[in-house]
């Protein structure tokens, strides 16, 4: 090398230290900035609706929580209703999606099929969440209330004395809402679960058969319990996705803001008061539904961060 | 599995004389669960054929020139299309775009290229749980920071909302394609004397650009699905946009408008566009599986 270049370079080392590195600098405090704004959006979120939720919360306070009264006319407010509709109608998802998301999870991870059949398999699942909520809405109104007809009947004349099919089916309702929620939050309890499955070691499986268990024996007894806080992870994110979907339950489950404890009634959830009422809402409504909504946030809040936090424990391992 | 196979191989492991027999009542349980962890597994993929099958079958029946250039028509006219909620689904989602893939992507940039450790940590864990926040709330919100400031339902309202939701999406693809490729890219890079943000825009951002393009566009797709944030930001209209300060007709909010309407017209229509919703997603998502299998790193 000679001299001539090598002075050339301290040149333009000189030149980059000006000006290049405040680019740089520049650029990456843009970028944090950004980051940072990305993490602050959920805390605006928080402070918009708690600020358009206040004139209602001065106004009707805590007994919004346990008045079972929406009447618009009279301006009382009370969304126990819609929280025991958001509650059970999650719940019921939750029932029927965890023994059919976690038989996919194993399926999927065990060797009971070769790598090229489980991949489609997977896309398929998670095809399952990427179909719009309204389309499922739709299907649901005209597909699948019809279709459950028999079952609802049949619950009703056999286990009426039970308060929860104390009702005849009237087609929308609680029980149509919550089968279409276990569909729509399947893949995301079926694609944590399997991944939770998935990072175990081998080593663990070996251990089980070599002790002469069988592979249904492995799978109760070592492998689900080693898995267990991803799939209960899991299953926290798909009752946050539950609790907090709109569209699809709007449409089937009949809306009706009466208190009714069976689950073939009409029934309402805070989402489905949200998306049905607030078009026309005004005034005290309108803050009644922030509020409502203020209530769901808190609510979906609390179940994501603990879910959070449990499916962050897992990738340590 | 078939009893004559069983017989098969337990004659053939009798004849190793191995221990393991497979009559024993065990093994008959463990088979009976394989059995119905596959009916299981059949239950899941049920509903998919069937939302598939009838939205094909329904929406497809209406598929002609005038579903794609006709105005929307008021309850009970009998003729028209989904033009404007087409046009008005494409400016909600480039608004939405438009605010989410800079911002998204920027954000994503510095936490897989310059954060370390715990601030990003905490953003990853924001991003996460931002994403878990139902849509409606979404909605809610953009109605709050945007109808009551402007006074008015508007496709920019929408397209804030979905904007909103897209954010944690993009954040999340950027940082994860970023991540996947190798440090050896970034050191070559700095070893002929670039500077960090050559780095970054020239070599690593391109290195990555097809699985970010991937996942963006996937969450353009699932964002022109979506319905609670946008009936109470962009509304409804039937008529054709003209600015995005007015309310704007949208594919998603149609179904929702005339899935329940007793017009037979309308709910024809719900499902066409149900059909349009779900063909974009399919088309987008199974691009994406390709794209993906391609990838270079």
């Amino acid at each position: 090398m000679t001299a001539v270049t090598s002075d050339d370079q301290r040149e333009q080392d000189a030149e980059r230290s000006d000006i290049e590195k405040t680019a740089d600098q520049s650029f990456i405090w843009g970028t944090r900035i950004l980051a940072i704004a990305v993490a602050a959006v959920l805390l605006w979120i928080a402070i918009q609706v708690a600020i358009e939720a206040m004139p209602a919360i001065q106004e009707i306070g805590i007994e919004f929580l346990t008045q079972s009264t929406w009447d618009p006319v009279e301006d009382i407010y009370g969304i126990l209703p819609a929280v025991y509709g958001t509650l059970v109608s999650s719940l019921i998802a939750i029932l029927l999606a965890v023994p059919v998301g976690l038989a996919c999870a194993i399926v999927l991870s065990e060797n009971f099929l070769p790598i090229s059949i489980r991949t489609p398999l997977v896309f398929l699942i998670e095809l399952l969440a990427a179909i719009p909520s309204i389309v499922y809405g739709l299907w649901g109104i005209y597909v699948l209330i019809p279709f459950i007809e028999p079952l609802g009947d049949w619950l009703h004349n056999n286990l009426d004395w039970f308060p929860l099919f104390s009702t005849p089916y009237q087609g929308p309702g609680m029980l149509p809402a919550g089968i279409i929620l276990s569909i729509m939050i399947l893949p995301i309890l079926t694609v944590i679960a399997r991944d939770s499955l998935a990072a175990l070691p081998t080593k663990l499986r070996w251990g089980s058969y070599g002790v002469g268990a069988t592979r249904w024996r492995t799978i109760f007894s070592v492998l689900i319990p080693a898995a267990f806080s991803g799939i209960v992870g899991g299953i926290m994110l798909a009752l946050g996705r539950a609790l907090g979907e709109t569209m699809a339950v709007t449409l089937v489950i009949g809306n009706s803001n009466d208190l009714n404890f069976s689950v073939l009634a009409p029934s309402v959830t805070i989402s489905s008061l949200l998306a049905s009422q607030f078009a026309e809402a005004s005034g005290l409504q309108e803050d009644a539904l922030f509020y409502a909504g203020l209530i769901l946030f808190a609510i979906t809040l609390v179940v994501n961060i603990l879910a959070e936090i449990i499916v962050l424990r897992i990738k340590k391992y | 599995m078939t009893s004559s196979t069983q017989d098969w191989r337990s004659d053939e492991f009798d004849d190793q004389d191995m221990e393991r027999s497979y009559s024993t009542q065990r093994t008959a349980i463990d088979l009976g669960l394989t059995i119905l962890a596959f009916i299981l597994l059949g239950v899941a993929l049920l509903p998919l054929g069937l939302v598939l099958a009838f939205v094909i079958i329904k929406g497809g029946s209406q598929l002609n020139l005038d579903l794609f250039t006709g105005q929307i028509p008021a309850a009970g006219l009998e003729e028209g299309g989904i033009a404007p909620a087409i046009v008005g689904t494409l400016i909600v989602v480039g608004i939405a775009a438009a605010i989410s893939l800079p911002f998204g992507v920027l954000a994503g940039i510095y936490l897989s290229e310059f954060s370390s450790g715990r601030i990003a940590r905490w953003i990853r864990f924001f991003t996460n749980v931002l994403s878990g926040v139902p849509s409606i709330i979404m909605g809610i919100f953009a109605y709050g920071v945007v109808v009551l400031a402007t006074d008015t339902f508007s496709a920019f309202a929408g397209g804030f909302a979905l904007a909103i939701l897209m954010l944690p999406i993009v954040v999340r693809t950027t940082d994860e394609s970023l991540q996947l490729v190798p440090k050896q890219v970034r050191w070559a890079s700095t070893g002929v004397g670039a500077s960090d943000f050559q780095t970054v825009l020239k070599v690593v951002l391109p290195a990555a650009l097809g699985a970010i393009l991937t996942g963006v566009t996937l969450a353009i797709a699932r964002a022109a699905g979506e319905t609670a944030p946008l009936i109470f930001t962009a509304l409804f209209s039937q008529f054709w946009p003209t600015g995005i300060w007015q309310p704007i007709p949208t594919l998603s909010v149609l179904v929702y408008n005339f899935a329940a309407v007793p017009y037979e017209k309308q709910q024809e229509l719900a499902w066409a566009a149900s059909l349009i919703l779900v063909l974009l997603i399919l088309l987008t998502s199974i691009s994406a599986r390709i794209a993906v299998r391609k990838s270079i790193y």
